[in-house]
């Protein structure tokens, strides 16, 4: 029974990270209607921001956190204004392509400054924590906890306030939006700052007990995208369940199969539910 | 039309990678150029089903690295010949594309696209993690060489770049034949618009599992080859990385042309070697670069000269409809005379 719910919390911690990713994604889906290769590039950026945050300049944890987030933030936006919207009337292929060479570009850009090696970044919240035969290191469940904090203040915002209505009205129909005067430009700057904030949050958060390196993004980033075709492309509450079960699917596999399996665990989820249902677990109809 | 005969070309393109290895002062020059080469079969077949069929297949690599491990295994593990297994070696990642593209080409657009990126992360973990078949991480060493036939001996840098030359060229001369088929029009009419095809009776499973089999087909050859020509493997051969090289190349030259997939593949390797500063850094350049060429060159270089070609055509003859230079898709209507 203990080892079950270590297992749920551990699937906790990777659904948490997962949902913020995917979050981003999904919200920048919702503004291209094509998906951003880019962000995971976006999330490995964010790790290393608040790497040279942390152990270069010697500042705190949330510091650290504070700069990645707003350092990705405007990676995220600037590439908006140079690449994706010169490209808005292009075909898919071209936003892809250009994404990939974002992604190419940011790689090779944290190689060239920080090199190629892995890099540990220093976290105050080093305890292990026990509950009754629960371990559980601190850093844990800080990501639980901050993961779970950001993604209602994210509902929150897109409900409650007027700007999130707008991206909301965006994702939804970009004519539409346009015709009732949301000002396209400026709601696309802002999705795209949301999105990079988060991924730059989620990497600070999960960089402690994994290590930051160069290619930190590819699996991540790739099981976001995984993510988000199962929640259905564009659905904020599709990523964050999506996010949640396949935590919870790798946690239990990598417990109750294999270790060595547990990164295909997410693509064999993909391809086996798309093989029957090809436009996704809880889309409505094809897009 | 008359500056670029096509055959003149194509003949002088071949007379000069013959010439190639008298050229070269070195073995090592020899081995960039063979490595292009093989990299350009790759790409040629990239360019069959993105170029030509619009569906961006991320797990080309992957499909190559199936190539490369079938020979490698093959002949280390169980002693077969070279010869034997290379031509096994198309027909097992054809073997295989069925499969994945009988599932992943019901996907449209950026879904089959990220369905074929995932595909290719579990090749690559497979690789990585089935040991008992693949040597995991370490890798499979020792590959032997192509065995001679008659007087070939093909541990010799220049015949091995013969052997390469002679397979990139027929390559590119099948994938002729291809494109300018009743096939190769009914992969464009699909990449043009998937509903308008299939109004004038186009079978689309049917041609796109055709044009991906094709596709994955010359990237297992590629990848036969590769084990073949560098002799050690490793599971970084499936990295999704070698799909984005061989994006690049293909866009820079002009993707869904014939030559420009050819050309980039064989010109970009050589810009690297000599910009050896960026070797490990390419990336930092290549990347933006990608970005500026999307935006600003989407027809890559052959793209665009074709479709300026065409306009000044169109405009000497306007009694004839113009062929519509002012195409919308994702790559140039190909003409049937160009290269």
């Amino acid at each position: 029974m203990e080892l079950f719910l270590q297992q749920v919390l551990n699937g906790l911690t990777l659904g948490g990270v997962y949902s913020l990713v995917a979050l981003g994604l999904t919200l920048v889906y919702g503004i291209l209607h094509v998906p951003n290769f880019a962000h995971g590039a976006f999330y490995m950026a964010g790790a290393y921001a608040a790497f040279f945050i942390i152990d270069k300049l010697g500042l705190n944890y949330w510091w650290g956190m504070l700069g990645a987030a707003a350092t990705v933030a405007l990676i995220s936006v600037v590439s908006e204004r140079l690449v994706f919207h010169p490209l808005r009337n292009a075909p898919y292929l071209h936003h892809m392509i250009a994404s990939i060479g974002i992604l190419l570009f940011l790689e090779a850009g944290a190689q060239a400054i920080w090199g190629a090696d892995f890099h540990r970044m220093t976290t105050p919240y080093n305890q292990i924590l026990t509950f009754g035969g629960l371990t559980m290191p601190a850093q844990r469940l800080l990501i639980i906890a901050a993961a779970f904090l950001l993604v209602v203040l994210l509902q929150l915002f897109l409900k409650k306030t007027v700007t999130g209505a707008t991206i909301v009205a965006m994702a939804q129909n970009r004519e539409g939006a346009a015709l009732v005067g949301i000002d396209a430009t400026r709601v696309a700057m802002l999705t795209f700052a949301i999105a990079g904030a988060l991924a730059g949050m989620a990497a600070v958060l999960y960089a402690p007990i994994n290590l930051v390196y160069t290619s930190m993004g590819h699996l991540v980033i790739t099981k976001a995208f995984v993510i988000i075709v199962l929640g259905g492309m564009g659905s904020v509450p599709g990523a964050i369940v999506g996010g949640l079960i396949i935590g919870f699917a790798e946690a239990f596999g990598a417990f109750y199969i294999s270790t060595d399996y547990k990164d295909i665990i997410a693509f064999a989820l993909l391809v086996l539910i798309l093989s029957v249902r090809p436009q996704g677990l809880f889309a409505k109809g094809a897009h | 039309m008359k500056l670029l005969n096509a055959k003149v070309g194509w003949t002088l393109l071949l007379v000069l990678a013959a010439a190639f290895p008298f050229l070269a002062d070195n073995d090592y020059h020899l081995t960039v150029m063979s490595t292009a080469f093989i990299y350009a079969i790759a790409t040629i077949g990239l360019n069959l089903i993105t170029g030509y069929t619009g569906q961006y297949n991320l797990a080309h690599s992957g499909f190559m690295a199936v190539g490369a491990y079938t020979v490698g295994i093959l002949t280390v593990d169980y002693g077969m010949s070279f010869w034997l297994s290379f031509a096994l070696s198309g027909f097992v990642a054809a073997f295989l594309g069925f499969f994945v593209g009988i599932v992943s080409l019901r996907l449209k657009t950026h879904f089959f696209s990220i369905f074929t990126l995932c595909v290719g992360y579990i090749m690559f973990l497979v690789i990585e993690k089935w040991e008992s078949l693949t040597h995991g991480t370490v890798g499979i060493m020792g590959i032997p060489a192509p065995e001679n036939i008659g007087p070939l001996d093909f541990s010799e840098p220049r015949t091995q770049y013969y052997m390469v030359l002679f397979f990139l060229a027929a390559s590119v001369w099948i994938m002729h034949r291809i494109v300018h088929s009743l096939l190769g029009r009914t992969f464009m009419a699909i990449r043009n618009g998937d509903d308008l095809a299939q109004a004038l009776g186009i079978n689309l499973m049917r041609n796109k599992l055709l044009a991906f089999m094709l596709s994955v087909f010359f990237s297992g050859l590629a990848g036969g080859l590769y084990a073949g020509y560098v002799r050690f493997l490793g599971p970084a051969v499936a990295s999704v990385e070698h799909t984005f090289d061989m994006t690049m190349y293909m866009l820079i030259g002009g993707i869904g042309t014939l030559l420009g997939p050819l050309l980039g593949a064989i010109a970009m390797p050589w810009l690297t070697q000599y910009l050896q500063v960026l070797q490990e850094f390419r990336f930092v350049v290549f990347g933006p670069l990608l970005v500026l060429l999307v935006i600003f060159l989407p027809y890559g270089i052959v793209g665009t000269y074709l479709n300026r070609q065409r306009r000044k055509a169109a405009m000497r003859a306007p009694a004839a409809p113009a062929q519509s230079a002012s195409s919308s898709t994702a790559a140039p209507k190909q003409g049937a005379t160009h290269a």
